[in-house]
């Protein structure tokens, strides 16, 4: 170790790891994938998948992927929430891994709902 | 860029976890989800203690922060088939409070939700063998910090400042000692790390050894800096395999990353660290005994002064302070002094760490502000007693200490009220007694552990402990006589002034506070023979009562010595045993067949041997009908 400076460095690489465990760092929104029977057969697994893949590809560390057993009512499956700090709650029904890049890049880097 | 994990599993691999069975319950969380192909989105992370040691083998889940426990290789399955994979936390390994309520997040669960965590700040949450899980957590920074900002004499006033004493038992003021070794002249210096954690029951610096080892190795570099001292030594008990190991491997790690060796962050400053491994005399967590064993001799005590601070390892200056004691540098010095001092009370600041054993219902490893009371740490934190019985005393400081009684439930922990109750804080051992424990018992037991472990090398320790442990066996075997107790008494207060070293002067302490608070005990050994705890073997005997024996004869079937025997109604009378069973069996006879005494009577009555009975308790734990008394 050379430097403060370097010391730092790899603190904020090693703090994406901890983010999961709710620590050293900030969330910027929680995804929440549906995994109730009907969900997974409609192919929740696979838009969970998605949506791992398409935060890695776009290197977003401060995200937390997460899994519930509630389905919603009559909402048709795949289901995803995507919460925001201050408790925004944005519900998206009958998602395709396809559609999860765009939940993904507009959510997060345009914050806004998105249309799909 | 590593892979993104979308969960953490840790999984916790304290001494305590691995005992029962950590190992394999990670393996097979591990081949469980290779098998559903998630091995690649979760990570298994095993970590230093999470503190809940009743409840082991215990894990959490992240993100979500789900809290399992007494998890068995078999549930890894439902963990990952539902939790991990559909996130249906699995109900039946969830905690349960003792009103059958379901937890679910472990920051919810009263144990953990009123501690206040600074020494295990990294316990139990990042892996120790990953030193950049510790850097995550501001690891090394306080050293940094202190390498390029700080000049010494500004590190040691923070630590005086900030009011931190010694964990290790005397609780002598860190930074004043810091002080001591930094004025000492003699060149080279040496940093000391005590982890030679003696006492029955406390188990905190084998935790921090285990689940946070860059932050001693990080407090030693810093205390190094401090003192103008380029090596450290940490002296760990052999007993400590897994510490040892962590150790090994985050000290490797340090070197690695250049926090330790040559030229730490460029400032030309150098600090090289080893480990000593004792043999695991309690002897050796003595300073100076310590510092004999470190240079290779036997270890015994020296008299002191002259003090480590000015002629320690090879004559040389040399700094000593226990895990607990280094694992709160780093957050004193990012965090300043003021923060520090704000914990805690006047004259006891910070937090200090408890290790919870006997009669409590949640066993474990807790950190408290110094100041709660021992009634919030029993009851509120540890769940109170055993089967719902009645709090009687708890033990301090392991065999150092002392007992604190039911009435001073309500004292602060902190050094000097401590003290005054004639216990002491010692390294935080805290064994708690309900009304089942017999208090002569205990103080022999605590005595036995220190006659053993006397060094032989003064005369109190050596021959007076042997004396007062005679005594208190004659006690305890129904041979007591009337004075012994005074002789307790003055053997005891002779040996604590007069014995060399810390040993011996605080060996006397269980006798004399079990005699402070409960000397009725003691009379009752001696003078009526009797112990009221029913726990001295020679001084309980078992009986059977005749009106609530059934006569089965089960417990005389698993008699051991064969003591329970048959007789007849006459000679009970005769003998004036269970004459109101007989009595009973009388007023049933006339009151018609179906108030028949529920004994058979075509089956003798039976009846204990006294002569012959060993007083194993075999009988009272077999008989189903509650006919056997102890007393």
């Amino acid at each position: 170790m050379r430097s403060l400076a370097e010391l730092e460095q790899l603190k904020r690489h090693a703090q994406k790891e901890l983010g999961v465990r709710g620590i050293g760092g900030y969330c910027r929104a929680t995804f929440i994938v549906h995994m109730g029977t009907d969900g997974i057969a409609a192919g929740a697994r696979e838009v969970l998948l998605a949506i791992l893949d398409e935060l890695k590809r776009l290197g977003i560390h401060d995200c937390r992927v997460t899994q519930t057993d509630v389905t919603g009512f009559g909402m048709k499956p795949p289901v995803v929430d995507v919460v925001t700090p201050g408790h925004r709650v944005e519900t998206y029904t009958g998602v395709s891994p396809e559609g999860v890049r765009k939940i993904v890049a507009e959510s997060l880097v345009e914050s806004r709902v998105a249309a799909v | 860029m590593g892979v993104l994990y979308r969960a953490h599993v840790l999984v916790c691999g304290g001494a305590g976890c691995v005992s029962s069975g950590c190992r394999a319950v990670q393996e097979a969380l591990k081949s469980e989800l290779a098998k559903q192909g998630l091995d690649k989105e979760i990570k298994v992370v095993e970590t230093g203690c999470m503190g809940s040691c009743d409840l082991g083998p215990v894990m959490v889940v992240y993100p979500e922060g789900v809290f399992y426990r007494k998890v068995r290789p078999e549930d890894a399955r439902d963990i990952v088939q539902e939790h991990l994979l559909k996130g249906r936390p699995v109900e039946r390994l969830l905690y349960h409070t003792s009103q059958r309520e379901i937890i679910q997040q472990m920051e919810d669960i009263d144990f953990f939700a009123k501690q206040r965590k600074v020494v295990l700040r990294n316990c139990g949450i990042i892996d120790p063998e990953d030193i950049t899980e510790y850097i995550a957590r501001d690891g090394y920074e306080a050293l940094a910090r202190v390498l390029t900002e700080m000049t010494p004499e500004e590190v040691i006033d923070v630590v005086k400042k900030s009011g931190l004493r010694g964990r290790g038992g005397a609780g002598f003021p860190t930074g004043l000692k810091w002080e001591f070794c930094a004025k000492a002249t003699g060149r080279p210096k040496y940093v000391v790390c005590n982890a030679d954690e003696g006492d029955p029951g406390a188990f905190m610096d084998r935790s921090v050894l285990e689940g946070d080892p860059h932050s001693v190795i990080e407090a030693m570099a810093i205390a190094g800096r401090a003192i103008g001292s380029n090596q450290g030594f940490v002296y760990v008990r052999a007993e400590y395999p897994l510490a040892i190991q962590r150790l090994k491997h985050a000290i490797a790690q340090a070197y690695d990353y250049g926090l330790l060796g040559k030229d730490i962050f460029g400032t030309g400053f150098d600090f090289d660290l080893e480990i000593r491994v004792g043999a695991g005399a309690f002897v050796c967590g003595e300073e100076t005994a310590l510092l004999a064993s470190i240079e290779g001799k036997r270890g015994m005590p020296r008299p002191r002064p002259p003090f480590p601070a000015n002629e320690g390892l090879w004559g040389k200056p040399t700094l000593i302070n226990n895990v607990e004691t280094y694992a709160n540098i780093p957050p004193i010095i990012l965090n300043g002094w003021e923060w520090f001092a704000g914990i805690g009370t006047e004259k006891s600041k910070g937090t200090k760490v408890f290790a919870l054993a006997g009669k409590i219902a949640n066993t474990g490893l807790v950190e408290v502000p110094m100041g709660t009371t021992l009634r919030e740490i029993v009851y509120d934190i540890g769940g109170g007693i055993l089967g719902g019985k009645k709090f009687k005393a708890a033990q301090t400081g392991g065999p150092s200490g002392g007992c604190i009684p039911a009435e001073h439930l309500d004292t602060p922990m902190e050094y000097d009220t401590l003290v005054k109750l004639g216990a002491m804080m010692g390294s935080g051992g805290l064994i708690v007694m309900d009304e089942g424990t017999c208090m002569v018992d205990i103080a022999k037991f605590f005595l036995q552990f220190t006659q053993d472990e006397s060094c032989g090398k003064c005369i109190p320790c050596r021959e007076g402990t042997r004396a007062m442990l005679d005594i208190l066996t004659r006690i305890t075997e129904g041979r007591g006589r009337e004075g012994d107790i005074e002789l307790l008494e003055h053997l005891g207060t002779t040996i604590k002034d007069t014995a060399l070293c810390g040993l011996g002067q605080t060996a006397p302490n269980p006798v004399l506070s079990t005699i402070r608070y409960f000397r009725h005990e003691y009379e009752a050994h001696i003078r009526e023979k009797r112990c009221p705890a029913g726990v001295c073997a020679a001084l309980v005997h078992y009986e059977i009562l005749q009106d609530k024996c059934k006569r089965c004869g089960l417990c005389r079937r698993s008699c051991p010595v064969d003591a329970i025997e048959e007789t007849t109604e006459a000679e009970l009378v005769a003998a004036g045993v269970g004459a109101a069973g007989a009595d009973m069996q009388a007023a049933g006879a006339s009151q018609g067949a179906i108030s028949q005494p529920a004994s058979s009577p075509k089956r003798k009555p039976l009846f204990i041997n006294q002569e012959r009975c060993i007083k194993c308790g075999v009988c009272m734990r077999e008989c189903r009908f509650q006919a056997i008394n102890r007393c």
